[in-house]
């Protein structure tokens, strides 16, 4: 027997739509699952590995994958077709192995400002918080905000914070966030209302470097408590 | 050969054909707000659209050439002057060193393009030499071009006296307007609207807020309504998106368009119309919405391009 929310899942039908006369957006769910996610990465890279002439570029998300074309080059037809012959090839692709990253975090003090905040605000200890939100292995859902930034999920239920009231102007480049379900890093200096349990040292976003971000969409994310001497 | 920023009150940035193949990792393609008249000014000057130039908004600018180059200028709302002659643009010209190169602002109009025979020479990041101010990447350091800035420029690979005295014809032109009508393609959260919003969007004037930038400009007129909510779940856009918030006045994305976003979009401004739209005037120009097909309106887009093979020797 399957749940109500899986019969759901399993009944999305993917949209296959025009975003303007250069980008076509194809849907996969209408909501943040990891399940639903998983699929668009593994359309995503069907899509980027089939270097097809005229597509720029991909953007994967929650549950879309926005492909980029060149109108002079493919016509929405053709493209539509394509997308629609890559999407019958998902599954194969989905066992596909993410890369994982580790990222070594301090937590509270001076740049987790909001960890003792969130500690009280779900009736946790301290040690809880840093103990259940560096347990698991998240997901990169998608990266946007900043160059570099992750939306990672899922988190657990016992730490669902809602995201401050008033943002902060400036939140520093690698403060290690929480808001809802997701938990994020702040990948350059920048205004931010997610609530601030640590920093890790690593450069998310080095526009010099031969690679210059730490992530990329699919990830998975391992976070490491550091201990604070 | 270089130029060299004399004086400069306008918002002045080096752009080129856009930062390609990082939009999955959150950075904006940036790029010219003008696409046609970018390529147009490009070509002009004897090179590929993929070539930067120099994008001037909002008020004047002067160069001082410090050797012989060609130069071409591209664009609306901007007269031209070079040494002591008052020139139209849309033309390339060729420069003797020392002579001033003038941009000045006129009433309508946002954006002009000079391009310099063999290219604007800057740091190349993430392969490109865009300029994404909010990133504080590309171009000149990341920011506008200031006074005193030093401008190279690459090795034309055509002979310079062969670059100079080119045009593209009017005809061959977008019909740049104070009073526009832009194509949209409906969709993909046109749902989320009721079917009065969508009428509303389609039949009513808007004008451009001066809170507009580069980024996105804010339309303002009949305020749209949606059927419940409000937001989405993020997915990719970009430019010429058209997304509504929650307080019903359209924001259209532009050249630094953020990758993703969760507002509902009810449509996206034709390729082919952006550079009207880029050209608009705040608080002056009128626009109105009238939806079209992906097929047509990718028609209009090869017709308008290929305008750009019209460049005729004076």
């Amino acid at each position: 027997m399957f749940t109500r929310k899986q019969k759901q899942k399993m009944q999305f039908k993917p949209r296959i739509v025009p975003l303007g006369d250069s980008s076509i957006l194809i849907q996969l769910g209408d909501e943040i699952d990891p399940a639903v996610n998983r699929r668009v990465h593994a359309l995503a890279g069907l899509v980027e590995n089939s270097s097809i002439a005229g597509v720029i570029e991909t953007v994967p998300a929650y549950a879309t994958l926005l492909v980029h074309y060149d109108p002079l080059v493919l016509s929405f037809a053709q493209i539509k077709n394509i997308l629609r012959e890559k999407l019958t090839q998902i599954q194969e692709n989905e066992s596909r192995k993410p890369r994982q990253v580790e990222v070594p975090v301090r937590y509270g003090g001076e740049y987790g400002v909001d960890l003792e905040l969130v500690a009280s605000h779900l009736h946790l200890k301290v040690e809880e918080v840093i103990r259940i939100h560096s347990e698991k292995i998240y997901t990169v859902y998608m990266m946007g905000f900043t160059p570099g930034y992750p939306y990672m999920g899922k988190l657990d239920d016992a730490l669902i914070m809602p995201r401050l009231e008033i943002p902060r102007t400036r939140v520093p480049a690698g403060a290690v966030a929480i808001a809802g379900l997701q938990t994020g890093i702040y990948s350059i200096d920048s205004p931010g209302g997610w609530n601030l349990i640590g920093w890790t040292p690593l450069k998310l976003f080095d526009p010099t470097s031969e690679s210059p971000f730490l992530f990329e969409p699919g990830d998975e994310v391992k976070f490491i408590p550091e201990n604070v001497s | 050969m270089s130029l060299e920023v004399i004086d400069v009150s306008g918002l002045a940035t080096i752009q080129d054909s856009g930062r390609i193949g990082w939009r999955k990792f959150g950075v904006p393609t940036s790029g010219p707000m003008d696409r046609f008249a970018f390529n147009a000014a490009n070509i002009l000057a004897g090179n590929t659209p993929d070539h930067a130039a120099i994008e001037i908004g909002l008020g004047d600018i002067a160069f001082r050439a410090l050797q012989d180059c060609v130069i071409s200028v591209a664009g609306v709302g901007y007269g031209l002057s070079v040494y002591i002659w008052d020139f139209p643009l849309w033309s390339s010209y060729y420069v003797r060193a020392g002579w001033t190169i003038r941009l000045n602002k006129l009433n309508s109009g946002m954006w002009t393009y000079l391009a310099v025979a063999g290219g604007v020479l800057s740091q190349s990041i993430l392969d490109s030499r865009s300029t994404y101010l909010r990133g504080h990447l590309g171009g000149r350091d990341g920011r506008q071009l200031q006074a005193g800035d030093v401008l190279k420029s690459g090795i034309s690979s055509h002979p310079l006296t062969e670059l100079a005295a080119r045009t593209l014809p009017e005809d061959a032109r977008p019909e740049y307007s104070d009073n526009l009508t832009l194509d949209v393609i409906l969709g993909p959260q046109e749902k989320y609207f009721t079917e009065e919003s969508i009428e509303k969007f389609l039949s009513s004037e808007y004008t451009m807020s001066r809170t507009s930038d580069r980024m996105g400009y804010r339309l303002e007129g009949r305020q749209l309504t949606h059927r419940n909510k409000s937001e989405l779940i993020s997915e990719g856009m970009t430019m010429g998106a058209i997304q509504i918030p929650s307080s019903g006045q359209p924001i259209v994305m532009m050249a630094d368009s953020p990758t993703t976003g969760g507002y509902p979009k009810i449509g996206t401004v034709a390729s082919a119309d952006l550079p009207l739209l880029a050209q608009c005037v705040p608080e002056k120009s009128k626009i109105r919405f009238q939806a079209t097909t992906v097929a047509k309106a990718q028609q209009k887009y090869r017709k308008l391009m290929s305008g750009l093979e019209r460049i005729v020797e004076e």
